[in-house]
This record gives C-alpha cells, sequence and structure tokens, in this order.
C-alpha cells in the first residue's frame, strides 16, 4: 500500500481499527479531537462503534465494560482528561484487563494549556492511578510510529493481560506525515479463557473484579501481577541509539523531543562535539539496563524533555549516578529548538568534569 | 530542500496551500512534514503552518528558520520576516502587506496574490495564486507535476474544484512582476 498524509491522531484511530479494534469511547479534548472525530467517521462504516461519553470517567468505565467481555478497546483523551481516567486505569489494572489508552499530552498542571507537552511522564509511568500498578508506555516519536506502535500496544495489553498507553503530544497527535499502514504482523496470542462474554451453562462463570478484602490474598494477586511485569521488562524494552558508539555527550529523549535532539547531535558532531541519543521507546519498560551499560563508556547523559525534569531521575537511577545527568527542556506548551538544545550541548562539552 | 513557514489569517487556506507543497513533496519521494498552529489563533485570527519537505528524515517539525516565508497578512510578516534564513525567500501578499522588505541578506517576492485572485473570480483563491508563483520562483516542483498533484488533491466528487484550482494556479504561475 502507498503511504498517506495522515495526523497523527487520525493515524492510532485507523491503526486501532486495523487491529481489530471496533469500540471507541472518548470525550473531545484539544489537541486529541481528531482521533474521536476519525473514529466517529469510520466506525459505523467498519463494523464498530464510536460512543462520545458524558464524561472521561464514563468513557474509561466503558472501556472497562467492554474490554471485560474479551472486546479491544480504546480511549484516547490529552493531559486534564487522562487523569480523570486514573481512576478507571486503575480499576482496570486490578481486574487485569488489557485496553489501549492514548495521551495527547498538552501543557499542564491543570487545565493548563493546549500546547504540546511531555509534562505527563510521571504520571504515565509512575502513577498512572492509585495502588501498585503499571502500564505500558510507548513513545511514538512520529506519525508512522502513532500507527505501527498502536497495533502493538493491542499486543501487548492482550499478552500481558494489562492496560498500554500510547504517550504522544500535541505536536505529533497534529502534524501529518506520511504513513504507511503495511501488514503489520499481528502476535500470537492467547484466548482470552477469562472474559465474561456468555458461559452458555458450559463452563464456570467467569468474574472479573478488582476488590480482594483478604489483605493475604490481595497481596498474592498483586504479587502474581508483579511477576508478570517482570516478563514485561524483560521481553518488551525497545529503544533507538544514534550516534552512540563513540559519543562523549549522550542525549536521552522520547517522542517529539528525541527528533529536535538528533538534528541537535548532527550539528553538534559537526562542529567538533560527539554526541549522540539514546531515544526510549518503551518508557515502562524502562530501558534501565541499556542506559546502565552506556554509562561506563559515556561522559554525561542529558534528558532532554518538554517538562521541568521527570525522566531525568530514571535515567539517574538507571545509570546509578555513574557519570553527571542534567535535565535540559523547555515546559508549558514549548517546543524545545534545536538551536537550544545544540547549545546546551556544546556548552556541556566546553565544561571541565571533576 | 526546504523548510517553509506560511502565514496569515484563519481562513485564507494557509494550511490548504501548506498540505499541497507536503503532498507534492512526500509523492517525489522526499522525507516531509505539516505542522499547524492549532491554537485559538485560528478563528479568525493570525494562523500559520510549518511545512518541511527534506532529502533527510525531519528533525523538528516545528520551522523557526525558515527557508521560504509566505505571508498572507501583515502582523504574520512583521512577526517573522527576520526569522527567514540567509539567503532565503520571502513571498509576500502585496494587496494586503504594504512593507517593502528592508533585508538584503534575504529575496523578497511580492505577487498581489488576492487581489489577482478577487479579479479573475477566484475569490478565496488566493492561496493557490500564491502556490503558482511560490513554483515558478523557487523551482521546488516542475511545474506539470505539481499541477498533477494538485488535481489530484481535490475530492473526485468535486472535479469542478479540481478546474478553478488549475486555473487560479496559472494566474500566478504566470504572473509577471
Amino acid at each position: 500500500m502507498s503511504k498517506m498524509l495522515m495526523k497523527g491522531n487520525e493515524a492510532i484511530a485507523e491503526a486501532a481499527i486495523r487491529a481489530g479494534c471496533k469500540l471507541f469511547f472518548g470525550y473531545p479534548i484539544t489537541p486529541q479531537t481528531e482521533l474521536s472525530e476519525y473514529m466517529a467517521k469510520q466506525m459505523p462504516k467498519r463494523g464498530g462503534l464510536c460512543l462520545q461519553a458524558e464524561s472521561e470517567i464514563a468513557a474509561i468505565n466503558m472501556v472497562l465494560g467492554a474490554t471485560a467481555s474479551g472486546a479491544r478497546a480504546i480511549t484516547s483523551s490529552s493531559s486534564p482528561g487522562i487523569s480523570l481516567k486514573s481512576e478507571g486505569i486503575s480499576y482496570i489494572a486490578g481486574s487485569d484487563l488489557p485496553c489501549v489508552i492514548v495521551n495527547v499530552q498538552r501543557g499542564g498542571p491543570g487545565l493548563g494549556g493546549i500546547q504540546p507537552a511531555q509534562s505527563d511522564y510521571n504520571q504515565a509511568t509512575k502513577a498512572p492511578g492509585h495502588g501498585d500498578l503499571h502500564l505500558i508506555v510507548l513513545a511514538p516519536a512520529s506519525v508512522q510510529e502513532m500507527a505501527s506502535l498502536t497495533g502493538l500496544a493491542f499486543d501487548l495489553a492482550d499478552q500481558y493481560r494489562m492496560p498500554a498507553m500510547i504517550l504522544a503530544d500535541g505536536a505529533l497527535g497534529q502534524m501529518m506525515e506520511p504513513v504507511d499502514f503495511e501488514e503489520r504482523t499481528p502476535r500470537e496470542l492467547p484466548e482470552k479463557t477469562w472474559a465474561c462474554c456468555g458461559h452458555g451453562n458450559k463452563r464456570e462463570h467467569n468474574i472479573i473484579n478488582s476488590l480482594y478484602i483478604q489483605p493475604n490474598v490481595l497481596e498474592d494477586i498483586v504479587k502474581e501481577r508483579f511477576k508478570r511485569y517482570e516478563e514485561v521488562e524483560k521481553n518488551e524494552v525497545m529503544y533507538e541509539e544514534y550516534m552512540c558508539d563513540d559519543a562523549d555527550i549522550v542525549i536521552v529523549a522520547y517522542g517529539i523531543t528525541a527528533r529536535i535532539a538528533k538534528s541537535a547531535v548532527k550539528e553538534a558532531r559537526a562542529m567538533g562535539v560527539k554526541a549522540g541519543l539514546f531515544r526510549c521507546i518503551t518508557l515502562y519498560p524502562f530501558p534501565a539496563k541499556e542506559l546502565e551499560k552506556l554509562s561506563h563508556k559515556v561522559k554525561r547523559f542529558v534528558s532532554v524533555e518538554m517538562n521541568m525534569g521527570q525522566m531525568v531521575n530514571d535515567v539517574k537511577v538507571a545509570t546509578d549516578c555513574r557519570v553527571p545527568v542534567t535535565h535540559c527542556g523547555r515546559t508549558g506548551g514549548v517546543i524545545p529548538t534545536v538551536k537550544e538544545i545544540t547549545e546546551e550541548i556544546m556548552r556541556l562539552s566546553a565544561k571541565k568534569e571533576g | 530542500m526546504a523548510s517553509i513557514l506560511l502565514a496569515g489569517f484563519g481562513g485564507q487556506g494557509i494550511l490548504f496551500a501548506g498540505k499541497q507543497l507536503v503532498s507534492a513533496g512526500m509523492n517525489a519521494g522526499k522525507e516531509v512534514s505539516w505542522l499547524p498552529s492549532y491554537g485559538p489563533e485560528m478563528r479568525g485570527g493570525t494562523c500559520n503552518c510549518s511545512v518541511n519537505i527534506e532529502d533527510d528524515p525531519v528533525g523538528s517539525p516545528l520551522v523557526t528558520e525558515p527557508d521560504i516565508l509566505v505571508a498572507f497578512n501583515k502582523p504574520s510578516y512583521e512577526k517573522f520576516y527576520k526569522s527567514v534564513k540567509k539567503g532565503g525567500r520571502v513571498f509576500i501578499d502585496s494587496s494586503l502587506i504594504d512593507s517593502k522588505c528592508e533585508r538584503t541578506d534575504i529575496t523578497a517576492e511580492y505577487i498581489p496574490a488576492t487581489s489577482l485572485a478577487d479579479i479573475s473570480g477566484f475569490a478565496k483563491l488566493a492561496n493557490v495564486v500564491m502556490l503558482g508563483y511560490i513554483i515558478k520562483k523557487t523551482g521546488l516542483f516542475t511545474k506539470d507535476y505539481f499541477v498533477s498533484c494538485l488535481k489530484a488533491s481535490a475530492p473526485k466528487s468535486k472535479p469542478e474544484l479540481a478546474e478553478l484550482n488549475l486555473k487560479a494556479f496559472e494566474i500566478g504561475y504566470s504572473y509577471d512582476d
């Protein structure tokens, strides 16, 4: 199939439909709305359902119900809306249900602004809801990846019975780039024997629940779940290295900032500074082992983010602070320029260590 | 090849013009990106759109130092002309912008796109008139190739739109300054 010019938001919607998702529940919010709009146009034509709920909270609980029946379901929103969904996200995780949640981030806190941001990193990777839990968090950096990671998110969610989040931002959602919906090879997935979809008196009924009154029972269930998280951490880490082999300064970034940082790395190299880029594609599982390995041969890390410094702490932990790890970024909806990042690389490279 | 910033008022077809350039770039096998301003300024205020057409994968989709600036109103011209790269170009709709570019390190191109569109009965197609002029002056794409892309962009149910666009494009392309 030839390439199509599409907005990132639309690419996610199309990829979800192609992944066999028939159910979208959402509530409009800038800069994510094209996703719901696309679903509203396409789902009825393609045997699916797009439902605009009365609120974000309703939408996420509809996802819970739909996925409990074994169907693939998706919801999308932007930062303030994701906060509203956090209760439902925790219930879905606590019920061991798969689903895909899209966050096209905008500036925060509060209603914040509507321009692109990455300030929900901590929320997505640390506390997407209450309780001991993780989401799989995927960070696309192009419209093409908005599509390909959405397909993957559904597979991962089903394979590990846990919610997966696409953590994008307003720029990726709004921009158009060519996208190729090449035939994706879906994973072989276990049958959903746990689904509440009618037992026809032929088997025991299934129960989907997140309430366990006995502490020891709940503890066992949480521990069991964390064994699955270990599998995710072992098998599903994704990242990309660019010019890291001989690099002195390595930028760690994800999403839209990673591609801006890549241009900065090229400029710094042109000025004789050995810079490199480590792009995280999965934020949970975080590529900690790979960064640890890198920390033995580089002189410093710079975490470039569109926030006040969130992922920088994960880089510090992963590398055991073996070398200096600093943050560079803009917040509030401001996209850093190639020039700003290049200047930071040049400033740091001129700095004498020790 | 080029980073392009198109800027004007909402409703002038800035985003459409940008999309035509990106679409032509994509079909020619280039790496492209298109990023609109999507803030409240869309509703009647200033509107702009960042376009990248490159040989290598596009880094930042946001154009802060354009090779080519296309200005459809005075506030946008004044806001952005200083950011144009040395050796770059600025395209000015001279029916809406009375300023003359004072920079000597960039090339300024003037075309009264809006009035040309109006007097030819193609009101609202100043954007396509401008595209014709841009393609002629920059040679970003050959005329035949760009025209074929422009034609293909019209919905099949409305072939008359394609005809109007081609006529407007021709006005800009053949404009003799």
